[in-house]
């Protein structure tokens, strides 16, 4: 099993984080490589169970189901049912912890999968690097200081 | 009784594996905790044994006993509950975690506490524990890491540095610049002080500027100060941590928040001398405890020369010799000196030094037989003028130059009046454990009856001391000044 971890400071209160990343239908507006989503079945973004249909900006498209979200441990958690990448099993956690000194935000971004030895260790730098730690520092790009 | 939590948390610049190193020693919060002075285990039991009971003894005084309740490496997460505390709590448990922030590779700290305490108490419980402990660890431990991996392998109380004052060559008042010191741990026989007043005194000029060889360079100045015991070493007998003592000894070092020092040099202050007393006091008074004790012998009936008696030790010998029977004579270079001499340092006259005939008057006042012992530490300017003051077989007490060296004198010229001389030196008198007990004692008992007078005068912030000099060599000071850390 291939194990993704990334882990940033974004200089921003937690609860102004989490307005953007509990959001299951609103990666377009704080990951720069996804071109549109949408939920399917016209379900709110924050029923667990609800499945988000989105774009990439290279084309490639994806399913993902939310499986867990909790507004109190500012945490959420979903699956990939269908994608373009070599890989199975995909789950994956955000986490935000609010960091009392400067009121700043600590978020984690975790995914464990199944990929073969030849395809993973590209997989995992592509998700750690271009998609997780992309999107918190366009976060941080966002709310720095707001 | 309501259950209170409290949550800090901070970023540390430094990878999870350096932080974890230091904070997972449930026998090492010492080293990163200010106020605690202490840190044993029962049984010796190694830090990461989980169940381990420890004893924290705080630079306050205060003990608590605290039991680890779980350790994970994995997660990089300590557990530990309160047995024993001098505080209004009960059921308190306590969880310190990290997590690595790859971005940056850098370090989440999180540490949470929830407890117990009557309604009354909780917010204040609250605040002490998240300000005065949480806080105030975070912030220490990221300056402890912001100097690199070598300031965490050592004890951090105790084998830390301080801010202090640092001289890197010899000049005038503005070669003490604010630094960091080195406080090393406490070796055998020593212990690591928190100051909470430094005395300045003259032989830091001399320090400052070399006249002295008592200084290292670069170095710290100062021979005075009071505070308290954050850390005892081994073999230290008499002391506890929290104890208050001052100190006025060579070597150099006080001009810093904190300093180890050897056990043997301190003096107990008792409960009824305050901090800024002992620091403005110690070395000016037992100095002129072993000048009137010691060496001049006071008798009832003497008539007894002080010179600058508005001054640093002047305004010590004054009133303590008039005390000890003494008929004194004061001088002084200001007629707002002499006032000061006459009316707060019992002087029975005041001679200003800027008469060139002072002498003379000294000898009129004394009915034209001249002064049985004369204190002068002046030097060059003052020294053949207290010659000829002096009575026949007078005592003549050499015991500085605030005014310029002394150069070579010649002896045989004493014989005039069948002199004797005396060039006593502080560390000579001072210099065991037995003499400094000797001269506290005598020093408090006429602090307290308020023979002598002992607050100081002035007080600067110790980052200040280059100002504090100044004023000391403008001449413009009367009584102490201390510098406040």
């Amino acid at each position: 099993m291939a194990k993704v971890y990334v882990s940033s400071i974004i200089d921003a209160p937690a609860d102004k984080v989490w307005a953007y990343v509990r959001d299951f239908n609103g990666l377009p507006k704080f990951m720069p490589a996804v071109a549109e989503s949408r939920i399917e079945g016209n379900r709110p973004a924050d029923q667990v169970g609800c499945v988000r249909n989105f774009r990439m900006k290279d084309g490639q498209k994806l399913r993902e189901q939310l499986l867990a979200l909790s507004d109190y441990d500012y945490t959420q958690t979903y699956n990939i049912l269908e994608c373009g990448m070599p890989l199975s099993n995909y789950l994956a956690t955000v986490r935000l912890m609010p960091v009392t000194d400067g009121n700043r935000t600590f978020a984690e971004w975790t995914a464990e999968f199944d990929a073969s030895p030849a395809d993973a260790p590209g997989l995992v730098a592509n998700i750690g690097t271009n998609v997780f730690l992309a999107a918190f520092h366009e976060l941080q790009r966002m709310l720095a200081g707001k | 009784v309501r259950r209170v939590t409290v949550t800090r948390s901070t970023v540390l610049n430094t990878p999870i594996g350096t932080a974890w190193a230091l904070l997972r020693d449930f026998n090492g919060q010492s080293r990163w905790q200010p106020g605690v002075a202490e840190s044993r285990t029962d049984d010796d039991a190694p830090g990461d044994l989980v169940g381990a009971v420890r004893t924290l003894r705080l630079a306050d005084g205060a003990v608590l006993r605290e039991q680890l309740l779980a350790l994970s490496d994995r997660e990089h997460t300590a557990r530990w509950c309160i047995l024993d505390a001098p505080l209004p709590l009960h059921g308190y448990v306590c969880t310190l975690s990290l997590k690595p922030i790859t971005d940056g590779d850098r370090t989440l700290w999180h540490w949470n506490a929830a407890f117990s305490a009557p309604d009354a108490q909780a917010d204040a419980l609250a605040a002490l524990i998240g300000e005065g402990v949480f806080e105030t660890a975070m912030a220490h431990v990221g300056r402890l890491l912001a100097r690199g991996p070598a300031a965490i392998a050592a004890p951090l109380v105790g084998g830390d540095t301080a801010d202090g004052i640092v001289v890197s060559r010899h000049g005038g008042p503005e070669v003490l610049v604010p630094g960091r010191v080195a406080v090393p741990p406490p070796g055998p026989g020593q212990v690591t002080l928190r100051h909470t007043a430094i005395g300045v005194n003259f032989i830091d000029v001399y320090c400052r500027t070399g006249y002295f060889d008592l200084m290292p360079i670069p170095g710290t100045p100062g021979m005075e100060a009071a505070g308290v015991i954050e850390v005892l070493g081994t073999d230290v007998a008499g002391f506890a941590p929290g104890d208050r003592v001052a100190y006025a000894c060579p070597p150099t070092g006080a001009y810093a928040t904190r300093r180890t020092i050897d056990a043997g040099l301190l003096v107990p202050l008792p409960a009824d001398i305050p901090d800024e007393v002992a620091a403005a006091s110690l070395l000016k008074g037992m100095t002129a405890e072993f000048l009137l004790h010691e060496i001049a012998r006071i008798r009832p009936g003497d008539a007894v020369l002080v010179h600058a008696a508005a001054g640093g030790v002047g305004s010590f010998l004054a009133p303590w010799a008039a005390h000890l029977g003494a008929t004194v004579i004061g001088t002084v270079g200001s007629a707002e000196k002499a006032r000061i001499a006459l009316r707060d340092h019992a002087c029975a006259h005041a001679v200003l030094l800027s008469d060139p005939d002072w002498p003379a008057k000294v000898k009129t006042l004394t009915g034209g037989r001249g002064v049985s012992v004369a204190f002068d530490a002046i030097g060059k300017p003052t020294f053949w003028g207290s010659v000829a003051a002096l009575a026949v077989r007078g005592h003549l007490v050499s015991f500085g130059q605030a005014g310029g060296d002394l150069g070579a004198v010649e002896v045989a010229r004493l014989a005039g009046s069948s002199l004797t001389l005396s060039r006593p030196n502080y560390g000579h008198y001072m210099g065991t454990a037995a003499d400094v007990r000797r001269a506290s004692a005598r020093l408090f008992d006429v602090l307290r009856r308020g023979i002598v007078r002992g607050a100081p005068a002035r007080s600067f912030p110790l980052r200040e001391a280059a100002a504090a000099h100044r004023a000391l060599e403008s001449r413009a000071t009367t009584g102490a000044t201390v510098l406040i850390p």
